[in-house]
C-alpha cells in the first residue's frame, strides 16, 4: 500500500496549548483536536461555511513581525512571541490555521460574544423544550445552559410564525423554532443535490420555506431533520413519540445496499423508534437515505413469521429441524443463499451447502443507483458471499439453473435462506414440484408453498458483519430482541448443518469467528470483537476483474471496465 | 468666518437651468473629452493619478479609492468587473440619485475611465430598486453612448471594448453592502458574504475579482483624469481631498445638496450659514452628520483631544459647529462623514422618538442572515417603539445600551455598525431624555403626526 503524503502540519495554540493540524484546518477543529468544544450552530463539517450564527465567536491573535527583517518580535518579558490580538473577536469555523495562530476560546471577549448570541437566539424561540422533540439533542438547549443568563430580558411579543408546516411526506418544520442557520438548505444544495429549501421575507421575520410548488421529498430529507442544531426540522415519522433520552443507541448498518450506511438504531425496551446515519467519513460522512430509515417498521410487520411451521401448520423448532433432516437424507438438495446475509450467516450457508456436497445458488438484486447512498447493488452482502467462499462469480437476478434443475427432477428439496423464490424466477408449478425449506423473517408466496418454514431475525435482531461495497467488512450489532421463540439465524443454520451431516459448529460470534478466520484467508486476522467501528478494509484483489453492477457513489468509485 | 464658496465638481451642472440629461447637451459642455485622453495613456497611469489624488470612497466608508483598486487581483487570470454602486439607500442621502437623473453621462464616462484604467470589459450599475426613474435614464443614457460607439465594442477606435448593464435592484438596504450587492447581481439574496474568504478584489462577481465602486466615486475619477491626480490633492485638506456633496435634510432653513471643498467647511457654516440656520424660534438639538447611522452629536459639547496639523500635534476643542466636515475630522470625533447625508433636529424633536424612527427602518433592512443584527435590530425597534406608545419604563434606557452593545464587531457585516451605532450615541449623547421619557410620556400631548 501507498502511504498516504504527510500533510503539511501548522503549529497553532488553543488556550495556551499548542498543537499540530493539517493546513487547511479550521479553528474549530484544530480546538476539537484538544477537546476543547468551540460552541457553534451553522457550522458542520460536511457542509460550506456559513458564518451565521456567530455562535463560534473566538479571541485570535496572530505573531507579531518585524516589517523590517519579517521575523517575529519576541516579548522580553517571557522570550515568546509577541501576539497581536485582533481587537475583535472573529468566527472560528472561517478562519483557517495559519502558522503561530493564537487562539482564546474562553477569554471574556468570547464569552461575552456567545452570551450575547445566546440571549438574542432565545428572545424570539418559543422556548417549548418540555413539548419538543429535539430536547436533550439540542444545541441551543445545550449553549444556553452554558451561556444563557436564566432570565429573560425581553418584555415585548415574540414574532409569530408557522408552527407545523409539512415540508415533505416526512419532514415537519417549525419555524419559530429555526434560528436561520441554513444548515438544511446548504445540505440540500450541497449533498441531496435537490436545491428546495430557502428563506422568504426579510431580518427576523426570515421564514424557511419550500420553492413553490416544491416539496423536500427528496431519499434524504430525513438528514436535514439530523443537522438542524433545534427543533425545527422534526421527522413526522418520530415527531411526538419517544423522548431521546430513553432510547439506547445501538450501532448497525444500513442493509438497503451495498453501499452499507453506518447507522444508530434507537430503541427502547425492545422497541426500535428510529435510525439515524452514525459517522464514518470513509463511507457516508454523517448522512443516509431516508429509505433506510423506515426499515425499522419491518420488525413488527404484520406479516412478520412468528413460529416454525410444517406442512402450514405451527410446530415446535425441534420438529421442524427433524423433518429438514429426513428432506436431506432423501438427497437432491439445492440451497439458495443470500446476499442479504451476514458474513456468518454465508459462512454457515457454505458450510451447509458443503455437507450436502452441493453448490449454493444466490440471487442479484439490482435498482437504480442514486450516485450518493444508495447504490445500485440492493444487496448489502453479496462481497460478503465472494469473500466467505459461498459463491464464486457474481449472482444472477433469476435462478435459471435452478429452475432448470427442478424441471428435470435433478432437485428434489430447495433450502432458501430468506430468498423469496418466485421473486427470483420459479413458477408456482416449479414449487409445487420440491420440497420447499425456507428460512426466512417474512410471509411471502415461497414461505406459503414451504414444507417447512424456520423463522429468523431481521438485521435488528441479531449482530453480524457485511462487507460494502467497498470491500469494507463493517459490524452491527443487535439492538433489539427478536420475537419470542424465534432462534438467532446462526443456531438455525448451524442446527441444519449439524442435520446435514456437517459436525457441530459454534454459532456464538466470538467462537464462530475463530472458525471462519482460520478457514477463510481474507478474514484470517479478523475477529468479531477486534473489528472497529468504521470497518476493516480488505483486500479486493482476487475479485478486481469481476463486473460488479454499482455506479459512482459517494466515497466510492466503480474499478474503470475495459 | 464666513462659509466658503460651494466648489461644484461633481454638482457642477446640477439644476442648472437648460442643462438636460441627454448626450448631446453632455457632449456641448465638453463631455467624453476627459475619456478620450485617458484612452490614449495607459491604464497603470491612471491609476497612479487615482492613489496619488488620494480620494477616498464616498459611499460611506472612506476607504481610499486608489489602494482598493490595488488590491484587484490581476494574476487570476479572470475577467475582472466593475460595479457601480447605485444602491443609495443610507437614510438622509439623495447625491447620487441628483446624479443619475441629471447628469448621468458624468457617471458613465467616470465610469469607462474607471473601467480601462483597470482592464475592465464589463461593468454593472446596480441601482436600487426605489429608482425606476434613474435606471430608465441610465439605460436611455447609456443606449445613447453605445449608439455614438462610446460605450461598447472598439470604443472610438482604441481597441478598447467595454460593455456598461444597469441592473435593478428590489428594494433592500443591504444591497448596498458591496458583497450583498454581489450576491443580488448574481440572483440570490443579498446575504453579504464572510469576509475572509469573499473579499470582492479576489473573489467577487461571480468569483472574479471585482470592483465596487459609488457613483459620486467613479464621477471623482473622472475629474482626477482630467487634472491630474496632483491637482486634485489641492482641493480639500490632506488625507481629505476633493470635494464633497452634503446632502442637508431636516430642521434648517434650506435644506438640499451642497457641494464644498472637504474640510474647508466647518458644520457650523454649512447649517447656519449655507442653509440658513434654525427654523424661526427653535434651536439646533442634534445633527447626524453622515448618513443615519452615523453617530450622532449633541450641540453644546465639546471635542478635546490632539490632531495631526502638518507634522505636528496640535490640540483641539471644538464645538458642534466648529467641526470641520472631513473623513478624519469627524472620525476623530467619533462619529463620521459616512455618506453626506447631514440630519439636523431641533429642539421640537424627541430623541426617543427620532430614535424609534431610525430602529424601525434599520429592523426593516436587516437580512437576517446573521444572528446579532438580525434579532437585535428587530429588538431594539420592538423596545423604542413600545416607548413611543406609552409602556416606557425607566430601566428601557440600560436595556437598549445592552442591547446595542452585543451587535457592532460581531456581525458578517457592517451593518452590524449601522443598526446599533445610532441606539448607542443617541443614548450616550441623551440619556437622560431615554430615562426620563416614561414620565414626560405621562404629561405630554400626543404627537401630531403618527409614530413608528
Amino acid at each position: 500500500m501507498i502511504a498516504p503524503p504527510k500533510p503539511d502540519l501548522v503549529t497553532v495554540n488553543i488556550d495556551g496549548k499548542d498543537i499540530a493540524v493539517p493546513k487547511g484546518t479550521n479553528v474549530i477543529e484544530a480546538a476539537r483536536h484538544l477537546g476543547i468544544e468551540i460552541p457553534h450552530y451553522c457550522y458542520h463539517p460536511k457542509l460550506t461555511v456559513a458564518g451565521n450564527c456567530r455562535m463560534c465567536l473566538i479571541e485570535m491573535g496572530t505573531p507579531a513581525m518585524d516589517p523590517a527583517t519579517k521575523a517575529p518580535i519576541l516579548d522580553p518579558a517571557t522570550g515568546k512571541p509577541k501576539i497581536n490580538w485582533i481587537p475583535r473577536p472573529q468566527i472560528g469555523c472561517a478562519t483557517n490555521v495559519s502558522p503561530g495562530l493564537h487562539v482564546k476560546t474562553d477569554s471574556p471577549m468570547a464569552r461575552e460574544s456567545r452570551e450575547g448570541v445566546t440571549e438574542f437566539l432565545l428572545i424570539n424561540h418559543p422556548l417549548d423544550c418540555p413539548i419538543c422533540d429535539q430536547a436533550g439533542e439540542c444545541k441551543l438547549q445545550e449553549h444556553s445552559t452554558a451561556y444563557g443568563r436564566g432570565y429573560s430580558r425581553f418584555v415585548e411579543q415574540k414574532n409569530v410564525k408557522p408552527k407545523r408546516t409539512q415540508l415533505g411526506p416526512r419532514v415537519t418544520l417549525d419555524d419559530e423554532r429555526c434560528i436561520l442557520c441554513t444548515r438544511c438548505v446548504r445540505f440540500s444544495k450541497e449533498v441531496a443535490k435537490d436545491d428546495v429549501l430557502g428563506f422568504v421575507d426579510r431580518g427576523s421575520y426570515s421564514t424557511l420555506t419550500c420553492y413553490p410548488g416544491r416539496q423536500l421529498e427528496n431519499n434524504y430529507s430525513l438528514n436535514t431533520v439530523d443537522i438542524c442544531p433545534v427543533g425545527a426540522l422534526t421527522s413526522t415519522d418520530f415527531r411526538f413519540k419517544m423522548r431521546v433520552w430513553f432510547l439506547k443507541q445501538t450501532p448497525s448498518i444500513d442493509p438497503e445496499s451495498s453501499v452499507g450506511a453506518n447507522t444508530d438504531v434507537w430503541s427502547r425496551e425492545g422497541v426500535i423508534y428510529r435510525i439515524t446515519p452514525r459517522q464514518n467519513d470513509a463511507v457516508n460522512d454523517t448522512w443516509m437515505a431516508d429509505s433506510g430509515r423506515a426499515l425499522y417498521k419491518q420488525v413488527k410487520a404484520d406479516n412478520r413469521l412468528l413460529a416454525p411451521t410444517l406442512n402450514g401448520a405451527a410446530t415446535a423448532n425441534e420438529m421442524a429441524l427433524k423433518a429438514v433432516a429426513n428432506l436431506f437424507q432423501a438427497g437432491s438438495v439445492a440451497i439458495v443463499g443470500s446476499g442479504r446475509s451476514s458474513v456468518e450467516e454465508q459462512f454457515l450457508t457454505r458450510k451447509l451447502a458443503a455437507a450436502l456436497q452441493v453448490s449454493a445458488h444466490l440471487v442479484s438484486r439490482v435498482g437504480l443507483g442514486d450516485r450518493i447512498l444508495v447504490s445500485a447493488d440492493r444487496n448489502p452482502n453479496v462481497r460478503g458471499a465472494l469473500v466467505t467462499g459461498l459463491i464464486a462469480a457474481l449472482p444472477a437476478s433469476q435462478l435459471t439453473a435452478l429452475a432448470a434443475d427442478v424441471d428435470a427432477g435433478r432437485v428434489k428439496t430447495v433450502v432458501s435462506v430468506g430468498e423469496d423464490l418466485t421473486a427470483a424466477g420459479l413458477t408456482a408449478a416449479q414449487l409445487a414440484k420440491i420440497s420447499i425449506v425456507y428460512l426466512g423473517t417474512h410471509k411471502n408466496a415461497t414461505s406459503a408453498a414451504a414444507q417447512v418454514v424456520i423463522p429468523t431475525l431481521t438485521v435488528f435482531e441479531k449482530s453480524g458483519t457485511f462487507v460494502n461495497q467497498q470491500f469494507r467488512l463493517q459490524k452491527f450489532a443487535r439492538a433489539v430482541p427478536g420475537p419470542a421463540g424465534v432462534n438467532d439465524d446462526l443456531i438455525t443454520l448451524a442446527e441444519l448443518v449439524a442435520a446435514a451431516g456437517g459436525g457441530i459448529i459454534s454459532f456464538e460470534l466470538g467462537a464462530l469467528w475463530t472458525v471462519i478466520a482460520a478457514e477463510v484467508r481474507p478474514l484470517a486476522t479478523v475477529t468479531y470483537a477486534n473489528l472497529p467501528a468504521t470497518g476493516l478494509l480488505l483486500d479486493a484483489t482476487p475479485w478486481a476483474a469481476l463486473p460488479f453492477c454499482e455506479g459512482e457513489t459517494l466515497h466510492f468509485k466503480p474499478a474503470a471496465t475495459a | 468666518m464666513p462659509a466658503p464658496q460651494q466648489r461644484r465638481l461633481i454638482f457642477a451642472h446640477i439644476d442648472e437651468p437648460g442643462y438636460s440629461n441627454d448626450l448631446a447637451c453632455y457632449l456641448r459642455h465638453g463631455g467624453y473629452a476627459v475619456m478620450k485622453q485617458a484612452f490614449a495613456r495607459k491604464p497603470e497611469e491612471l491609476i497612479d493619478e487615482v492613489k496619488k489624488s488620494g480620494l477616498r470612497g464616498r459611499g460611506g466608508a472612506g476607504f481610499p479609492c486608489g489602494v482598493k483598486w490595488t488590491l484587484v487581483d490581476r494574476k487570476s487570470g479572470k475577467p475582472i468587473y466593475l460595479i457601480v454602486n447605485a444602491d443609495e439607500s443610507e437614510p438622509g442621502t439623495f447625491k447620487d440619485r441628483c446624479i443619475i437623473h441629471q447628469d448621468p453621462h458624468q457617471l458613465i464616462e467616470g465610469t469607462m475611465i474607471s473601467c480601462f484604467a483597470n482592464n475592465v470589459k464589463q461593468a454593472y450599475i446596480y441601482i436600487r430598486g426605489e429608482m425606476p426613474h434613474g435606471a430608465r435614464i441610465l439605460e436611455k443614457a447609456i443606449a445613447e453612448a453605445r449608439a455614438a460607439n462610446l460605450v461598447g465594442q472598439n470604443i472610438l477606435g482604441s481597441n478598447y471594448s467595454c460593455e456598461i448593464y444597469v441592473h435593478r435592484g428590489a428594494g433592500a438596504y443591504i444591497c448596498g453592502e458591496e458583497t450583498g450587492l454581489i450576491e443580488s447581481l448574481e440572483g440570490k439574496r443579498a446575504h453579504p458574504r464572510i469576509k475572509p474568504p469573499y473579499f470582492p478584489a479576489v473573489l467577487g462577481l461571480y468569483q472574479c475579482p471585482t470592483i465596487v465602486n459609488n457613483v459620486e466615486t467613479l464621477c471623482h475619477v473622472k475629474h482626477i483624469a482630467d487634472m491630474g491626480g496632483e491637482a486634485y490633492t489641492k482641493i480639500g485638506t490632506p488625507n481629505n481631498t476633493g470635494t464633497r456633496i452634503f446632502c442637508v435634510s431636516g430642521h434648517v432653513q434650506r435644506p438640499g445638496h451642497y457641494e464644498f471643498e472637504c474640510g474647508r467647511i466647518t458644520l457650523g457654516q454649512l447649517l447656519n450659514d449655507v442653509c440658513g440656520g434654525p427654523r424661526p424660534g427653535r434651536t439646533f438639538k442634534a445633527v447626524i452628520p453622515g448618513g443615519s447611522s452615523a453617530k450622532i452629536m449633541r450641540f453644546g459639547e465639546r471635542y478635546k483631544g490632539k490632531r495631526k496639523v502638518g507634522a505636528e500635534m496640535v490640540d483641539y476643542d471644538w464645538g458642534v459647529e466648529d467641526v470641520p466636515m472631513d473623513f478624519d475630522s469627524l472620525g476623530m470625533i467619533g462619529t463620521m462623514g459616512g455618506s453626506g447625508g447631514v440630519i439636523v433636529m431641533d429642539d421640537s424633536v424627541n430623541m426617543v422618538e427620532a430614535l424609534a424612527n431610525i430602529n424601525a427602518f434599520y429592523s426593516h433592512e436587516s437580512c437576517g442572515q446573521c444572528t446579532p443584527c438580525r434579532e437585535g435590530s428587530l429588538w431594539m425597534k420592538k423596545i423604542t417603539t413600545r416607548m413611543v406608545h406609552g409602556d416606557a419604563r425607566e430601566q428601557d434606557a440600560a436595556l437598549l445600551k445592552g442591547v446595542a452593545d452585543q451587535i457592532p464587531g460581531r456581525t458578517i457585516c457592517a451593518f452590524g455598525e449601522a443598526c446599533s451605532w445610532p441606539t448607542q450615541s443617541f443614548l450616550a449623547k441623551f440619556g437622560d431624555e431615554f430615562k426620563n421619557y416614561h414620565e414626560m410620556k405621562k404629561t405630554a400631548a400626543p404627537s401630531a403626526a403618527p409614530l413608528i
